[in-house]
């Protein structure tokens, strides 16, 4: 049971970090502001969901694991907020001449 | 394996040292400055010493770095003429010289180092149990070197008079920063009401952990100025007046405190700053208790800059 939940944490682990890889490769390639930002609040919000998910199973009390869960919340709570401001800013720079 | 990792980490921390110095827009040498605090946040943790890398991660990354935005949003009119600017060959070399002067002198000490260092740890360890206080760090700072702490945040409050001076004249007395004018109904307004109750919990949760995990009164205050920073920006809340008599008041009552308990030592204890025996986990309390507002205070004031705006008493 215990190396079944070990190869979940891998698998999870894994695929969050693959996320972030994904977000990165997007974030340097994409051509402006708002595709670069849907890539980078999605390896933000799904590689660190999948990190904690991963996590979750080796943390030793439900205390530590709330802490981890509450950490994912507030990084997608600023996340959301802060590309929504970035491309607001952006789209504001635009209309400028 | 953990060792791929550190040299990992030390590669890109030099990378981003370079980056900062380089850079000739002050924007991206700020953005690498803030990552090279993140990133040195990590490396404290490697070491173990998980309350050096709260302080950086929060004071080192967060509030320098937001703080060097305000500088460098404030020098934007000037930055095309000094990016025009270049010194002559000979001032440059002669720069550049002394910079590898110092890092060679630098590199030296460190490898000069005694191996074991000399420590003060084990003496620590020992007297820990007089404070009962479980965080060594803690009791470090104030217990056995309380006087720092009292001089850091007296030095504190001087930087914020500091800043305050730079006020133009007409404007002495008034509120810091131009009004906010923010969409009530807007992201920035929503996140401002959404995100500094959860702020503030953990913001004293860090500061009471502080007596017996990392933490401390630093950390805690930075997070509870974040928060204060915010809703200024979204504009849910004004800075104070920086003639207010009340707010001056609460900014000194924190020092006061801590030299009224160190006062309290030489009566009672035999000397300023020490604590008599049994009282000194209450009365560390106390210091920290009083000190966090102020350290709020004047973070929060540091970060909104010079009164810009007339006062109307």
């Amino acid at each position: 049971m215990n190396w079944l939940l070990d190869v979940f944490s891998a698998i999870a682990v894994a695929g969050g970090a693959f996320f972030y890889l994904a977000g990165t490769v997007g974030l340097l390639r994409f051509p402006d502001a708002y595709t670069r930002l849907h890539a980078l609040a999605k390896a933000d919000n799904l590689g660190l969901a999948l990190i904690v998910l991963g996590l979750l199973p080796q943390v030793g009390s439900v205390l530590a694991g709330l802490k981890l869960v509450l950490i994912w919340l507030l990084v997608l709570l600023s996340g959301a907020a802060v590309s929504q401001l970035i491309a607001r800013a952006a789209r504001r720079r635009e209309h400028q001449p | 394996m953990t060792a791929v990792v550190s040299v990992g980490i030390v590669l890109l921390l030099v990378v981003l040292g370079l980056w900062t110095v380089v850079a000739r827009a002050a924007f991206l040498a700020i953005a690498g400055f803030v990552a090279y605090g993140l990133l040195l946040a990590l490396v404290w943790v490697r070491l173990a010493g998980v309350d050096v890398a709260l302080t950086e991660a929060a004071i080192g990354g967060g509030l320098t770095g937001a703080l060097l935005i305000g500088a460098a949003s404030r020098l934007r009119g000037t930055e095309a003429r000094c990016e025009a600017e270049r010194c002559a060959p000979a001032t440059r070399g002669l720069a550049l010289l002394l910079s590898a002067l110092v890092s060679i002198g630098l590199m030296v000490c460190v490898l000069l180092l005694p191996d074991p260092p000399p420590t003060l740890a084990p003496e620590v360890a020992q007297a820990m149990p007089a404070t009962a206080v479980g965080n060594p760090i803690t009791s470090v700072l104030l217990a056995f070197r309380a006087l720092d702490t009292l001089l850091e945040a007296i030095v504190l409050v001087i930087a914020l008079i500091g800043v305050w001076s730079m006020s133009p004249d007409k404007a002495w007395g008034g509120r810091p920063g131009s009004p906010q004018a923010v969409d009530p109904n807007g992201t920035l307004a929503y996140f401002a009401r959404l995100l500094p109750p959860i702020g503030l919990v953990i913001g004293v949760y860090v500061f009471w952990a502080g007596a017996d995990h990392p933490g401390g009164k630093f950390q805690g205050a930075t997070m509870l100025a974040a928060m204060w920073m915010l809703m200024q920006m979204a504009g849910l809340a004004d800075a104070p007046p920086v003639g207010h008599r009340g707010w001056r008041a609460a900014i000194a009552a924190g020092p006061l405190a801590f030299i009224a308990v160190g006062l309290l030592g030489v009566f009672t204890a035999g000397g300023f700053l020490a604590y008599p025996e049994g009282w000194a986990k209450p009365l560390i309390v106390v210091v920290e208790v009083a000190l966090m507002p102020t350290l709020v205070l004047v973070l929060g004031l540091l970060l909104a800059g010079p009164a810009a705006r007339e006062a109307n008493r």
